[in-house]
């Protein structure tokens, strides 16, 4: 399928410059790729600047309210398994009005795709802190500065017993559509954390990693099965180690030729790895004066995709099972099994 | 307790009585036993013409010191100087109180707060009130003495020690009884043996009391003015599970459930759970807002879809019912309404939640809202509130509450036949052009197009949108004329459900034409209506009945059927009588202004005594 088939009449209007003018193009490569026809393809969103998406892909769409769009999605999901359900959504979104869906969603293991745009700015509101602005963060809402930590979104996926976490970037084009295409491939709830620019409210916020002399210093895209080299000339290896005193693991770089180097594995159940690596470099998103004390790259890519039973095939199988051996199967039948009088 | 007046009315429903129960317990789980707030209590009438659960009972049974204090005070512990009196009284001047000598020891009565050792003297209980005093632990322990149980097994029978009792003074054949038990621990095969022995040897204990207290014999063929059919009883909740089903099959759709648990809806939820051989999807989703938001995917994804709760879940699901309201997705929304404002008497019932259900949400966000009125009928109304959604592509709230949904009535089982026919709002064959979600019938109704169906694809959303697109509009104009459209669907509607109709009084002639005239109470009465809605009809039926006033009940209210003003307009005074401060009477003026709206309220979570409507009204309002 083309790319141009998932693309609905109308005219995109998120702000010049904005990151989701490019997850918006990713979005239609990946589901042209993938290859699912557009009536069986279902974008559910919340609210936010993220959650327009669904009215600029031609497929099924529901833009719903604020923080529920993972509920909604899970409802669609469940009564029909056989369709292809992706949620759109923010930091905002999904992390603070939307927090109890996104952990149960990941929990119950539903079959989604879950874009969550992280721009750590509530940018349709016109730039109040999010759950994922670092702590002293200056903002309409903070003039003086937020006092609060924010979220690590893979830390809460993980925690919330995730199967599937991959973490892309605006102007990576390319890695953004494989984390996609990932995302649908994978049975269970898939999270793509989608970093974004809000060149209006937070402009540079992923500067670190988005300028592109410094990318390849600053990222490292996993790829399962593959070494975890890094680096503007490919020189540099993770690899982990284990504090004598303290016995915490910990991921250090080493040259690119150490046999230490660490191939990815995203389909290892043991969650402690991925949990290193995603959280990888996020000491600097912590906090607006961050003390960063490594110089580990923040990676991109499938960090964790693990295969386990989903919620809607699940509960479908046992109603199926449930049925299968019913004697009764319609109301009229249901209404003969009760202890009942002529009259 | 529960269980032996639910066995107790069943076994009066098949043998041809009417029934109307009303089990009355505590919020706690495990309420501090022998306890004034520990008494759980079960109410049951039967005979025919049973509008209500009955005011005053003729026949107590207390099964320790506290549950005769609550019955003789009816909870009034104070008032009266703690003493019998007839309007407290949960039994009349005249009824047989059964009471467990076993359990007024010194610390039983400690515990229920009476000062001396006797608390039939202590309460002044009157003569004319038989009471018969019955050592129901100790016949009980004596009955399955051989058993080999333990002795808290058998402590656990001793209320059916007390059900044979009873079934011997209402003269019910025990054969019927004991199959009742059987079905009844039909999983637990051991208990059926032992909690026979003991109801038998209740009925027999009774037998050999026939000297000293009479039987009391029940008019059979209580349902003479009914419809024949197959009867069972039925509790609200249960009706309301099965309501919903009914429609599901007969639109041809799959019936998804959203829920939360919450008292007392969560028996909805416990039914639909376990409908999965009716293909029943129930999910218990993570809180409130969830499981109405998961019903309204599932209605984006073409299934019948449903959200169960109570008057807090209505709360915070009322964003989400605004998105249906505005997505024009059909909901169906059951509030079985408890005592209120939040937590409240969660196990208490009311009429609180109307104004809620009515107009609780942000905008001009009108729902349909209708309430069912007897425990049988909540299966008519969900089915009617299933048929409503998908017909007119709208949430529908469908209000039952405690009273209704833990009571039980005698239901005739209908066959899916004989339901209504359900027409869903299918894409025309021929639809030209890309699918625009506002585009409307002649009847100002949308379309139904969902996932899967190929050509359809569309954007729907809780944004306003554009008339002929469908898409975002914040147009001024084109948001006026769309508030407009989906009001006027709603109030459309009226044409389309029953009209009202009113339930005459049946007048005894007056003596003489020329008194008539003279008689200025009577006069009143004819020109005065009692009006109601929801749960109350039986107790206004009956009400009405004793006033000699005519009756018009509602259960469909927004929109009201359209014939309401006319009908209403021919009355001089319409007494509103509700569970609440006067919420449909505040309704009702906004909606047919110049009526002479009067009210009778009642917010005490507990149903209307007839009684008490009656005494009130010829006070308040001399007629």
């Amino acid at each position: 399928m083309e790319a141009s088939q998932f693309k609905s009449d109308q005219y995109v209007r998120f702000c010049p410059g904005c990151g989701d003018h490019a997850i918006c193009m990713a979005l239609q490569k990946a589901m042209a790729q993938i290859g699912i026809p557009t009536h069986q393809v279902a974008v559910i969103s919340g609210i936010g600047c993220s959650s327009r998406m669904p009215h600029y892909l031609n497929t099924y769409g529901f833009n719903t309210i604020h923080g529920r769009g993972g509920a909604v999605a899970t409802g669609v999901k469940t009564s029909h398994p056989e369709l292809c359900v992706w949620q759109m959504s923010g930091d905002g979104d999904c992390l603070a009005i939307g927090g109890n869906h996104f952990i149960h969603e990941i929990r119950r293991n539903v079959d989604l795709n879950v874009c969550m745009f992280n721009n750590r700015i509530y940018g349709l509101t016109k730039g109040q802190y999010s759950p994922t602005s670092p702590k002293g963060f200056v903002s309409k809402s903070s003039p003086f500065g937020t006092v609060e930590r924010p979220f690590i979104p893979a830390e809460l996926v993980l925690g919330a017993r995730g199967t599937f976490f991959a973490r892309t970037l605006d102007v990576d084009m390319p890695t953004t559509v494989d984390c996609l295409v990932a995302a649908q491939q994978h049975k269970g709830c898939s999270i793509v954390e989608c970093l974004v620019n809000c060149v209006i409210f937070n402009n540079g916020t992923h500067a670190w990693i988005a300028d592109r002399e410094q990318r390849a210093e600053h990222s490292i895209i996993l790829k399962h099965g593959e070494k975890m080299i890094f680096g503007a000339n490919n020189d540099k290896g993770l690899a982990v180690e284990i504090d004598p005193t303290t016995f915490v693991p910990r991921i250090i770089v080493v040259p690119a030729d150490d046999p230490r180097v660490l191939v990815h594995d995203a389909h290892q159940t043991d969650p402690t790895l991925h949990r290193l690596l995603a959280l990888m470099g996020q000491d600097r998103v912590e906090s607006v004066e961050p003390k960063v004390e490594s110089d580990l790259p923040i990676a991109l890519g499938v960090i964790r995709n693990v295969e386990a039973e989903t919620y809607d095939q699940a509960v479908n199988a046992q109603i199926n099972e449930v049925r299968s051996k019913a004697k009764a199967k319609t109301f009229d039948e249901l209404t003969a099994t009760l202890e009942q009088w002529t009259m | 307790m529960q269980l032996t007046g639910n066995l107790f009315a069943q076994l009066g429903a098949e043998l041809g009585h009417e029934i109307s129960t009303l089990p009355d317990f505590p919020a706690e789980i495990r309420a501090p036993q022998g306890t004034l707030g520990g008494v759980s209590g079960f109410q049951v009438e039967l005979g025919a013409e049973v509008y209500t659960p009955g005011d005053k009972a003729d026949v107590i049974v207390a099964m320790n010191a506290a549950a005769l204090k609550v019955c003789t005070l009816g909870g009034n512990f104070t008032r009266q100087g703690g003493l019998f009196n007839d309007d407290d009284a949960l039994y009349h001047r005249h009824a047989i109180v059964i009471v467990d000598t076993d359990s007024l020891t010194a610390k039983d009565l400690e515990k229920a707060q009476f000062k001396t050792d006797n608390p039939f003297a202590e309460l002044q209980i009157p003569e004319s009130v038989q009471v018969i005093p019955v050592a129901l632990t100790t016949l009980t322990k004596e009955a399955l003495k051989d058993s080999g149980m333990d002795n808290k097994a058998m402590l656990k029978s001793r209320n059916m020690f007390a059900l044979g009792l009873v079934c011997w003074l209402f003269d019910k054949p025990m054969d019927k009884a004991i199959h009742l038990l059987e079905d009844k621990f039909k999983k637990k095969p051991a208990l059926v043996a032992p909690n026979t022995k003991v109801m038998v040897d209740g009925y027999n204990y009774g037998q050999n009391l026939a000297l000293s207290v009479n039987q009391i014999r029940l008019e059979e063929s209580g349902v003479r003015n009914q419809e024949s059919g197959h009867y069972t009883s039925i509790a609200g909740n249960k009706a309301t599970a099965w309501g919903l089903i009914a429609a599901a099959e007969k639109a041809g759709k799959r019936l998804f459930l959203g829920s939360y648990p919450i008292t007392p809806a969560t028996d909805i939820l416990h039914e639909l759970a376990g409908r999965k051989d009716m293909n029943v999807m129930a999910v218990q989703a993570e809180d409130e807002i969830a499981a109405v938001c998961m019903a309204i995917g599932a209605s984006f994804a073409g299934d019948l879809a449903c959200t169960s709760t109570s008057g807090p879940g209505l709360s915070l699901k009322s964003e989400a019912i605004g998105l249906a309201v505005m997505a024009e997705l059909p909901l169906v929304v059951i509030d079985v309404q408890r005592g209120g404002p939040s937590t409240g008497l969660p196990t208490k019932t009311e009429q609180t939640d109307l104004m809620q259900a009515i107009y609780g949400r942000n905008g001009e966000s009108p729902a349909v809202v209708i309430a069912a009125s007897t425990s049988a009928n909540c299966f008519y109304y969900a089915y009617e509130a299933c048929r409503i959604a998908m017909e007119y592509m709208t949430p529908v709230i469908l209000l039952t509450d405690t009273y209704l949904a833990n009571g039980t009535a005698l239901w005739r089982i209908p066959k899916l036949e004989e339901l209504p026919d359900i027409m869903l709002q299918k894409v025309p064959s021929k639809y030209e052009g890309q699918f625009n979600p506002a585009r409307r019938n002649d009847a100002g109704v949308r379309y139904w197009a969902y996932p899967g169906m190929e050509g359809f694809e569309h954007r729907n959303m809780g944004l306003e949108r554009d008339e002929y697109k469908g898409t975002i509009s914040t147009d001024a104009l084109n948001h006026e004329r769309m508030v407009c459209k989906r009001g006027s669907k709603v109030f459309l509607m009226s044409f389309d459900i029953p009209q009202l109709e009113v339930i005459k009084a049946e007048r005894p002639a007056p003596k003489s034409a020329l008194m008539a005239g003279f008689d200025e109470r009577a006069r009143k009465r004819e020109k005065t209506i009692l009006v109601g809605w929801g749960s109350t009809e039986g107790h206004l039926r009956a009400a009405a009945k004793e006033l000699g006033c005519d009756l018009a009940h509602f259960n469909y209210i927004n929109p009201l059927p359209f014939n309401t003003a006319e009908v209403l307009g021919q009355y001089e005074q319409v007494i509103v009588c509700e569970l609440n401060r006067g919420q449909f009477a505040a309704y009702l003026r906004s909606q047919c202004p110049g009526l002479n709206i009067q009210q009778y309220n009642e917010i005490q979570g507990q149903p209307f005594a007839v009684k008490r409507i009656v005494d009130e009204i010829r006070r308040n309002f001399r007629i």
